[in-house]
């Protein structure tokens, strides 16, 4: 794939994140909008999903209510957030957990590499956590010596071709199903059981190869990582859901389970899941319920893991909580339909976010998380035409549009936000500065309606030496639009040329 | 009633004939129309842009030069939800920024008697059938803000499947964003386009002659991809073909 190239495989080892030297979005979706196959691989998925969605959706006569009590269930979790993590701590360690804290991502990885090896194992399994990725959790472990095998078929194959997640849900959605099979054949043998003679890129011939290989490793290994879509405060549960099973083994066969959680996910009680679990499978998969829902409570004696340990990670999400417009954010359940509905994301492809996190949430919730002060993230509040149809399919109503808007204003004129606990005063990002003065000056003619009329009768007067295309910044439109010819007369000189009293306001302020 | 056209930057420098089809269409269903020829631009561009403090101003300027109406029309969903949508919560930020009532206060007044064109004619003038005549295939494309922050639902359909002549067919994918998103065009050209190339193929499909919609922006978009992809559709303005009667057909 094209614009996935640009170095991160063995790992940056600075765990800021995965994607680090991603160009900017526009550069980036450049290759992908030229790139057929993943066009059309893009297209095909994000429109069957989107039609099952509406229909899974419309199944539910009190959808909007239930949309309603998730945003205000998540706001006022957030609102209490510290109080609701102590109790989590609490209930997690009655039930012979062990909770820890993690400012950043080199402190998770340092928790989570350090239990591993008090472990003696050198290989741990995981199921799809989207955590793990955003602090770069395989390659940390790597780095001292630990295998991470990922369970999820379309983390597997993401893996296995030693590519990126573009695709919340379906991180392998840009392959298809023969560019699936190539990768079995070619990579599965140096991570384990082989694929079997004669692969075909039939879905169960696919999916048979996957579960061979990956049963081998769910019966050796002796350490489980996870994520969770949900914490429980009041009794310390975690809940998974997920549709292949791999999750079950992962959870459920090892000896010692470590979780890695960002601490927004968590919910106050037992009942606030009745909300979610209705809204999550329906988002994301179109399904009534998904298929496996797996919950776990600290230790049980003789049943599942002996060691269970939490990793609460915050990585920006305080900082992204201060922040009064963009801490809506937070209340993401990841369900991935955002992304689905996107039409920008349809074209783009999820690399070009540059992120774990891509589509209109990635747009938000990264440059939130990491500051907006490289490139990518800069880019990101832009990618987007405001179309809104992402607000209009989130089930816990992140407002996107509201926050991308809010996040341009960060980029281009700076201003306060908190990082790490503390106030920063942020400058305009870099290469704004003839936008910012071509809006100044648009301005100024906008408040000064004689000059802009003085404007536009030159340009009326001058319509015929100009040209369709524009220059400057402006070539990048007309270079695939023409733009209109100019009208002999704007409307506001018509309007005075044959109505009279028109005029008659003129000046009266 | 005093009502006033709000008739937008872009559609009184660029495409001055909707202005004309808005004033012929209320006259003859005896609305008073009037022009403030104080207006300019709404500033949506700006805000939407993260310009919100250039914006401030051109919201203030709104309110001034247009507060003294019963009812404000402007024949751009897009602009109309800038003021509807927008200048409150532009109002709420600048009072939680501690610059003072005077923004919030000022706009709250025309926010609520600001309605897009296909909105004014249904809710207000309570009709459906303008007496209009347009002897053409059409489809109508619902642009992103009148269709999501106005909620303009069936109402432009309603008015076109009453124009006498004209055959409306439904458009494949249409509540998909045509790729104009103001500046969003000129940041991520090559997405944008793709999106307007893919609408434009949408349309084409319907074998419509002509392409509506209630937003000149998207339609100046759609219209240039039309021209560079050598199709005969034609985009035009719902206003337009409102307008048009039987003694004096628009083309
Ligand atoms: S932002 Fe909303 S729609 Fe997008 S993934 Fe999160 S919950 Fe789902």
């Amino acid at each position: 794939m094209s614009g996935s190239e640009s170095g991160n495989e063995s790992g940056n080892g600075t765990g800021t994140g995965t994607f680090v030297g991603m160009p900017a979005f526009p550069r980036a979706a450049h290759d992908a909008v030229n790139d057929q196959t993943l066009r059309g691989n893009l297209r095909h998925a994000t429109h069957t999903i989107r039609a099952k969605r509406a229909k899974a959706v419309a199944e539910v006569s009190d959808w909007a209510a239930l949309r309603d009590a998730g945003k205000r269930i998540k706001d006022h979790t957030l609102r209490h957030l510290d109080r609701y993590l102590e109790q989590l701590e609490e209930s997690v360690t009655a039930a012979g957990g062990t909770v820890h804290w993690a400012a950043d991502a080199d402190e998770a990885n340092r928790i989570v590499a350090q239990l591993v090896k008090e472990t003696g194992e050198s290989e741990v399994v995981k199921v799809k956590s989207m955590a793990t990725q955003e602090i770069g959790l395989n390659e940390a472990l790597l780095a001292e010596g630990i295998h991470a095998y990922e369970t999820d078929l379309a983390e597997l194959i993401v893996q296995l071709g030693k590519d990126r997640p573009s695709h919340i849900l379906v991180p392998a959605i840009h392959r298809n199903r023969s560019e699936i099979r190539d990768i079995f054949r070619s990579e599965m043998g140096s991570w384990g059981r082989p694929a079997p003679e004669g692969l075909t890129d039939t879905p169960a011939e696919l999916a048979e190869a996957a579960r061979l290989h990956l049963r081998e490793k769910f019966l050796r290994a002796k350490v489980g990582v996870s994520g969770a879509n949900f914490m429980v405060a009041e009794t310390g549960t975690l809940v998974v859901v997920e549709s292949e099973g791999n999750g079950r083994m992962c959870l459920t066969l090892p000896e010692t389970l470590i979780s890695v959680v960002g601490i927004e996910k968590i919910v106050p009680t037992w009942r606030d899941l009745e909300v979610f679990l209705q809204t999550l499978p329906r988002s994301s998969t179109a399904e009534r319920m998904n298929p496996y829902t797996s919950m776990w409570t600290g230790t049980t004696d003789e049943d599942g893991p002996r060691a269970f340990h939490l990793v609460l990670l915050d990585n920006g999400r305080t900082d992204t909580l201060a922040d009064e417009v963009g801490r809506q954010a937070l209340r993401c359940i990841r369900c991935s339909a955002c992304l689905n509905v996107c039409p920008v994301y349809e074209r783009a492809g999820g690399h070009a976010y540059g992120s774990v996190y891509p589509g209109p949430i990635g747009a938000i919730l990264s440059p939130q998380l990491r500051g907006t002060q490289s490139e990518i993230d800069a880019s990101l509040p832009y990618a987007s035409s405001l179309c809104g149809a992402c607000y209009e399919v989130c089930p816990v109503a992140i407002d996107i549009p509201e926050v991308l808007v809010h996040l341009r204003e960060r980029v281009v004129e700076g201003g306060e936000v908190i990082r790490q606990g503390n106030k920063v005063v942020l400058r305009p990002a870099k290469g704004h500065a003839a936008e910012r003065a071509a809006m100044r000056a648009a301005r100024w003619a906008f408040t000064h309606p004689a000059a802009l009329r003085t404007g536009q009768r030159l340009a009326s007067r001058t319509r015929r030496l100009q040209p369709r295309t524009l220059p400057g910044p402006g070539r990048a439109w007309s270079g695939t639009r023409d733009l209109p010819a100019l009208p002999k007369e704007p409307f506001r000189d018509w309007w005075q040329r044959t109505r009279t009293r028109g005029g008659s306001k003129e000046g009266s302020k | 009633m005093r009502v006033a056209l709000f008739l937008t930057c872009v559609n009184d420098t660029l495409y001055p004939n909707t202005g004309r089809a808005v004033v012929r269409l209320l006259s003859r269903l005896g609305v008073d129309v009037d022009f403030p020829v104080d207006q300019t631009c709404c500033g949506q561009a700006h805000y939407n842009t993260g310009y919100r403090h250039e914006a401030e101003p051109l919201a203030r300027r709104f309110a001034d030069v247009f507060g003294e109406y019963e009812a404000i029309v402007t024949p751009s969903g897009s602009c109309g939800a800038m003021v509807r949508e927008l200048y409150p919560r532009m109002g709420e930020r600048a009072r939680a920024e501690g610059r003072g009532e005077s923004l919030a206060t000022a706009l709250a007044p025309v926010v609520p008697r600001t309605y897009e064109l296909t909105e004014f004619l249904v809710d207000v003038l309570g009709v459906t059938d303008v007496g209009a005549y347009y002897p053409h295939t059409v489809t109508y494309h619902p642009t992103c803000h009148g269709l999501r922050s106005l909620g303009l639902g069936e109402r432009p359909r309603r008015l076109l499947q009453a124009v006498k002549g004209l055959e409306l067919v439904e458009l494949p994918g249409a509540e998909e964003c045509c790729g104009f998103g103001g500046t969003f065009a000129l940041k991520n050209p090559d997405v944008s386009a793709a999106m307007g190339a893919d609408k434009v193929r949408n349309a084409e499909s319907t074998g419509a002659e002509v392409l509506c919609a209630a937003d000149n922006s998207c339609l100046m978009h759609l219209g240039g991809t039309m021209t560079r992809l050598g199709t005969d559709m034609r985009p035009v303005h719902i206003a337009e073909i409102l307008a048009s009667a039987e003694e004096e057909p628009a083309v």
